[in-house]
């Protein structure tokens, strides 16, 4: 209980410090929305100074931190110019979307990276595991981007899937399953994008950390009882093997939010990535810092959970 | 044995693949922001040594492209008929590059166009731009990883070595960078920076916002390397006899980082080229006429214009080779390390 209460309080800390850290920065950045109507001639300077004092950008740095930090409380997380409203309620909406795609992948990756992690490590030396082993490291070595680009030229190509957006045109007027159906035809192909691209690196730990428990004594014992080959694997090896994993489970949690951006905006997802890159592109620092905010948020909190269900499945970490 | 090999032949085509880029002034025939505005997204060229009466010929030429309206693409008009000269002079002010050569490799005579891997929208050659924007992708990696590692070992030797409070505060603000996942980061980082900006500009600018995001790793390693090597023997021994800090740093720690170093260069390079080429595809980095493998392949990114024209990826395939080479090479100096 005690661990758990300090490594909350650390995770706190750090988004404190994360948070204030980029406050400082994008009240320090040169030029905001509103330089961009300076440059427009029937804009007075009088007008920008009124808007900025009006929108509160005027006041000393220590007051409009404070209330930023009151209206994240609140769930609103400033007030977007670019969007003309809070930031919270346009979060929350494209969070879902890319919660969505990537909650699916992440799940289908990791179903299919144990089984085939194992399987590789039983092989282990022989030309089956060699050839996978090269067909991970060019899998790893293309980038996302690459990828994305080739799945799209694919989809235009066959026509067998929709191109951008989640949902087709008249969606509202669908049956249920129509739409269950529709949705999940929309995220095929950026669903299976990511999970390729999250499936090598899985693939090669689940394999490292197997290979590793299977040169240990009790492997060898339990072997030579004659326990089954799967039996062995999964009940005996696969739980001896699981550190590792358990810390990398934490990284694919924490890059929920993050590990699809590349993605949303080649094939038009509506998620938090393309609203991140307009963001920026307005300069529209309330929305930055808020999808910044969240972003940092599940990292942590990825972390932490990773380091509360150590705790809970290794009790050599209890004891220090 | 057998690994040694290999990775001197990865070295090799490492080697091979930059010098190539590198000599883009002399292996492009055409300077990257040459407009052909009649020939837009011509196809990559077909070399013949056959002429249309089946005459065999050493010199290898290429025919005049007709646009076929129509059919809404490029037709051989096999009667005209454009010989490939090779040792060109470079007409004067075209050379560019980091390496502007006074010869080209290879070029034709002025009705003819050669496009070796075709053309984008405004007639531009694919192929010297991907040659062209290779060096800006490749050079800010570099340079980004370079300023990264120096970040690193100065900052992992500082808080290794002397400890206390540096050590503190270096190890707590790293946290605060890892909090952040590295893409949003990098975008972070960029968005307070300002936007419309030339690309000499942008170009330093990528390759300091990705190279100071990218500190903590190089300096966490570095710093486990100086920590467990400020108790070996050997420099206890140096310490005992006498020797100040800078010396002991110098003459005994610096060394034993060196592979850590390498290792990671080897892990950070190709992770800033990418970082170069996602920014610039996303509008966040070097801006056109300037190519970039990463602006490049925003041309790509209408569909229709990827549907139909198949090589604006080409800048995209050129990343496939280089980043699989520092892939392995990555992993066999890993493997070297911890046998």
């Amino acid at each position: 209980m005690k661990y758990a209460a300090g490594r909350l309080l650390h995770a706190v800390f750090l988004l404190f410090g994360v948070s204030i850290l980029s406050f400082l920065f994008s009240a320090m950045a040169p030029g905001d929305y509103f330089s961009e109507l300076r440059l427009d001639p029937r804009v007075s300077p009088e007008t920008i100074a009124g808007l900025r004092a009006q929108y509160g950008l005027e006041r000393p740095l220590p007051v409009r931190y404070a209330a930023w930090l009151t209206s994240a409380a609140k769930g609103d997380f400033g007030y977007s110019l670019a969007y003309h409203g809070p930031v919270g309620p346009l979060l929350r909406e494209r969070m879902r979307g890319t919660l969505l795609l990537t909650v699916t992948a992440t799940l289908l990756a990791w179903l299919l990276a144990i089984p085939v992690g194992i399987w590789n490590a039983a092989g282990r030396g022989t030309w089956r595991d060699s050839a996978a082993s090269l067909t991970l490291s060019v899998l790893l070595s293309v980038p996302d981007l690459l990828l994305a680009l080739g799945f799209l030229m694919f989809a235009v190509e066959t026509r067998w899937f929709p191109i951008g957006g989640m949902r087709s045109p008249g969606w509202e007027s669908l049956g249920a399953a129509e739409r269950v159906r529709d949705v999940a035809w929309h995220m095929a192909l950026p669903v299976a994008l990511l999970a390729m691209g999250m499936l090598p690196v899985l693939i090669r730990h689940v394999r490292a950390s197997m290979v590793e428990v299977m040169d240990s004594p009790f492997a060898l014992n339990a072997r030579a009882h004659g326990i089954p080959r799967a039996r062995l694997f999964y009940r005996h090896l696969l739980p001896a093997a699981l550190n590792p994993l358990i810390s990398l489970f934490g990284f694919s949690l924490g890059t929920l939010l993050s590990a699809s951006l590349l993605i949303e905006v080649v094939m038009g997802w509506p998620g938090l990535g393309p609203l991140f890159l307009e963001a920026i592109m307005a300069r529209d620092f309330a929305l930055v810092l808020a999808v910044v905010m969240m972003s940092a948020t599940f990292l942590v909190t990825g972390n932490l959970v990773a380091d509360l269900l150590l705790y809970r499945a290794d009790p050599r970490i209890r004891v220090r | 044995m057998r690994d040694h090999r290999s990775l001197g032949w990865w070295l090799a085509f490492l080697g091979l693949f930059h010098g190539a880029i590198l000599l883009a002034g002399f292996l492009a025939p055409y300077h990257f922001a040459e407009q052909h505005r009649e020939f837009p997204f011509a196809p990559p060229a077909r070399i013949h040594f056959w002429d249309q009466d089946g005459h065999f010929h050493l010199r290898p030429h290429i025919c005049g492209l007709e646009p076929d309206l129509a059919a809404g693409a490029y037709r051989e008009d096999r009667s005209r008929a454009y010989p490939l000269h090779f040792f060109l002079p470079v007409k004067p002010g075209d050379a560019a590059g980091l390496l502007p050569l006074d010869r080209r490799l290879f070029g034709v005579e002025a009705p003819g166009v050669i496009f070796l891997l075709g053309s984008d929208g405004y007639g531009r050659d694919e192929f010297s731009r991907v040659l062209y924007g290779g060096q800006v992708s490749l050079l800010t990696g570099l340079a980004a990883s370079f300023l990264s590692l120096g970040l690193g070992l100065v900052l992992g030797l500082a808080a290794g070595f002397w400890g206390g409070w540096a050590d503190q505060i270096l190890m707590r603000t790293g946290e605060l960078f890892l909090a952040l996942p590295w893409l949003y980061l990098l975008l972070a980082a960029r968005a307070f920076l300002p936007l419309n900006i030339d690309p000499v500009q942008a170009f330093l600018l990528l390759v300091a916002i990705i190279g100071t995001v990218g500190w903590v790793r190089p300096a966490r390693l570095i710093r486990g390397v100086v920590l467990s090597g400020r108790e070996r023997g050997f420099v206890l021994a140096a310490r005992g006899f006498g020797a100040s800090g800078g010396y002991l740093v110098r003459r005994h720690i610096l060394p034993m980082t060196f592979s850590v170093v390498l290792t990671q260069a080897t892990v950070l390079i190709p992770q800033y080229i990418l970082a170069e080429v996602t920014l610039s595809f996303l509008g966040l980095g070097i801006a056109e006429p300037v190519p970039s493998w990463g602006n490049m392949l925003a041309e790509a990114r209408q569909y229709h214009i990827l549907a139909s024209h198949v090589w604006m990826l080409a800048p995209g395939l050129a990343t496939l080779p280089i980043l699989l080479a520092y892939l392995r090479v990555a992993d066999r100096l890993q493997q070297n390390a911890t046998p």
